[in-house]
């Protein structure tokens, strides 16, 4: 069977004249159906330019993109549209259309030259809005709705164009964290119950560990792991994922921590009760201490009423 | 739209009937449907007067609301209009050389009133047509629609100093007629040219009329409208020739017109409540018809022998609006 979104020996970066900047180098993975992937990766990492390379709005720097095993150069602007649709955070002056509009905005690629809707095409649009949930905003302006609504409006949008790749940058950069979990929930139902491929870049790692299938992760010296999210968290390859020495992976809480010794000690905590010994550990890496399971002094969690007096009496 | 139709008409029925000399109304009807009239006068005056001004009036209204809509959405800018891209600028050059510098070379060869109109109409649409190609040209490597817009902004500041320039050598005489140009007036075009100005005119709103899909893509800024197969470079070179060839051929004609292109979408905007350009180019069109038919109307209304510069009442209409849209911006939904 051909993969849906093959990437064979990529490079990609951007070219200023003469000069190559390469960002990720030599890549060759495919895109599951079905599934979320989550793009992690420092900033500067590359992962715009990679989803930016991936949806042909720049060309690669070597190596080859493939969509339903065909490279996308030899894709025409609308075939490609109807394989992938964007959604990203950019700012854009829509606010004078109403919901129902702007999703019908995803019917462009199936339209004739003028634009006009079908049947056919109203009933996407109308299946799309239920699909993310805001039937009730149908004709709503899309100024009056609230971030997460609009974002929901833009995965609308791509839903209608009915393609089985969607592309995400950053898609919940701007939402409150409810929002966040509520958009992510939305686009693991579409996966799973539309059998879309969906790839998006975040900087909210525990959100991604949470709710995305698979991590690609953006590494140090252009490089990019791929894996099962739970596989690559319990080989501990999140530590690679940003290359300095200020904060380390927390397998247990699934978190990146601050990772300072300036107190020059080191507690190893135990205890019954996981959730008494994640926020002691909390406290005691914001002071500045070690924590870990090789420590000679033992924090017993269950005896501590109050971190405060803890603190006060090791600080 | 309907309302907007209604005041078209009463408009055009006011423009036809009120000027210097009094026409009664029935003689008006009964010379605009073709029957003659017992005042050859009359006759004259509405059919080579009036009617060419009117229909002036209404086509250029339209055409520089439609390029002001245009350039709103390319360049995502509420602000953006042929005056602010430098091409009515390039225009007003390209009259001035030919104005100011008949005053001294070629004084005796266009001596007839006639051959300076031509010359001065082929100057100005030179003028136009350069900027609009200058901007083409550094829409091919400058791809930021903001930094564009500078870049238009920019190129119509070196027009402004060419133009003082040239006036700083020209004769009195030449200064004059520039000056005269330079106020807006919709009664240059005669009934003779009012055929040729009609075509070209309709042509480019019609070619607007077929932009209406990638316009409402690029509603959604360049990354999505790429994403639904909009080809951008395509679509901003067709954009700038539209608006460059309606700018072009209005402000040779009529001189340098401000404001209409700015504040007319606006209108359009506040009266629909709407962005989508099925709607809104139209309703723009007919708009901009009707507030340069407004404006024109004011103009001859005190009767007295000629009438007021066009630009010296469009910023009594455009800017309460334009103030209007800056103050309430945060309200107005179309730009979030």
């Amino acid at each position: 069977m051909i993969d849906l979104l093959q990437l064979n020996n990529l490079s990609v970066g951007y070219t200023n004249g003469k000069n190559k900047t390469i960002v990720v180098a030599d890549i060759s993975l495919s895109l599951p159906r079905g599934c979320v992937v989550s793009l992690l990766g420092a900033n500067g990492a590359g992962k715009s330019t990679l989803l930016r390379t991936i949806a042909g709005a720049q060309p690669a720097i070597s190596g080859e993109v493939k969509i339903a095993g065909e490279l996308i150069g030899r894709l025409s602007r609308h075939e490609m549209a109807r394989l992938i649709s964007v959604v990203t955070t950019d700012r854009t002056n829509a606010g004078g259309l109403t919901v129902e509009e702007l999703v019908a905005l995803g019917r462009q690629p199936y339209t004739g030259f003028l634009g006009r809707l079908d049947a056919n095409d109203r009933k996407m649009v109308r299946d799309a809005i239920e699909s993310v949930g805001i039937t009730h905003k149908l004709h709503s302006f899309v100024a009056e709705l609230s971030d997460g609504e609009r974002q929901k409006a833009m995965i609308a949008k791509a839903l209608a164009q009915n393609a089985p790749i969607i592309l995400l940058d950053e898609p919940t950069s701007f939402l409150d964290v409810a929002s966040r979990v509520d958009v992510l929930q939305l686009l693991h139902h579409l996966a799973r119950c539309e059998n879309k491929a969906i790839l998006l870049s975040s900087h909210d790692v525990a959100l991604s560990l949470a709710m995305s299938d698979r991590l690609w992760m953006l590494v140090g010296d252009s490089k990019l792991i791929d894996g099962q999210t739970e596989d690559i968290v319990l080989q501990g390859k999140l530590n690679h994922l940003f290359s300095t020495d200020n904060v380390t992976f927390d397998a247990l809480s699934g978190e990146f921590v601050a990772k300072t010794d300036h107190n020059k000690k080191a507690y190893n905590i135990k205890g019954c009760d996981a959730t008494r010994c994640r926020w002691i550990a909390n406290a005691l890496r914001r002071n500045g201490f070690v924590v870990s399971d090789d420590a000679k002094d033992t924090i017993d969690a269950d005896k501590i009423d109050s971190v405060e007096i803890l603190l006060s009496q090791i600080l | 739209m309907s309302s907007l139709a209604v005041v078209a008409i009463i408009l055009a029925g006011m423009l036809l009937a009120v000027g210097t000399v009094d026409v009664p109304f029935e003689e008006v009807i009964k010379i605009v449907f073709g029957k003659s009239s017992s005042n050859k006068v009359w006759e004259f005056i509405i059919i080579e007067s009036r009617i060419p001004l009117l229909a002036t009036a209404a086509l250029s209204g339209a055409a520089l609301a439609v390029c002001g809509l245009l350039l709103q959405t390319l360049f995502g800018n509420p602000l953006a209009d042929p005056s602010i891209l430098g091409v009515s600028t390039g225009a007003g050059l390209g009259a001035g050389c030919v104005m100011l510098s008949m005053g001294t070379v070629i004084s005796s060869w266009f001596g007839s009133m006639v051959g300076g109109f031509v010359a001065t109409l082929i100057g100005a649409f030179i003028g136009a047509m350069t900027v609009m190609l200058l901007l083409l040209l550094f829409s091919s490597f400058v791809k930021s629609s903001t930094m564009l817009l500078i870049v238009g902004v920019l190129i119509g500041y070196v027009a402004s100093s060419a133009i003082s320039l040239l006036n700083f050598f020209a004769t009195e005489e030449g200064v004059h007629s520039y000056v005269i140009w330079g106020l807006g007036n919709f009664s240059g075009v005669t009934l003779s040219q009012l055929p040729l100005y009609s075509w070209i005119v309709a042509l480019g709103l019609v070619a607007s009329l077929l932009m209406i899909k990638p316009l409402n893509a690029l509603l959604l800024g360049r990354r999505y409208a790429e994403n639904l197969g909009v080809n951008l470079n395509a679509t901003r070179n067709a954009l700038l020739t539209i608006t460059g060839v309606l700018t072009a051929i209005v402000t040779s004609f009529c001189g340098p017109i401000g404001f209409i292109g700015l504040v007319v979408p606006h209108i359009s905007r506040l009266l629909l409540h709407t962005s989508d350009h099925y709607r809104l180019i139209p309703a723009t069109m007919l708009t901009g018809a009707v507030v340069a038919m407004l404006c024109t109307l004011l103009s001859v209304l005190p009767m007295t022998n000629g009438a007021i510069p066009i630009n010296a009442i469009t910023p009594i209409i455009g800017v309460p609006v334009i103030i209007y849209v800056i103050v309430r911006r945060n309200k107005i939904f179309y730009f979030n």
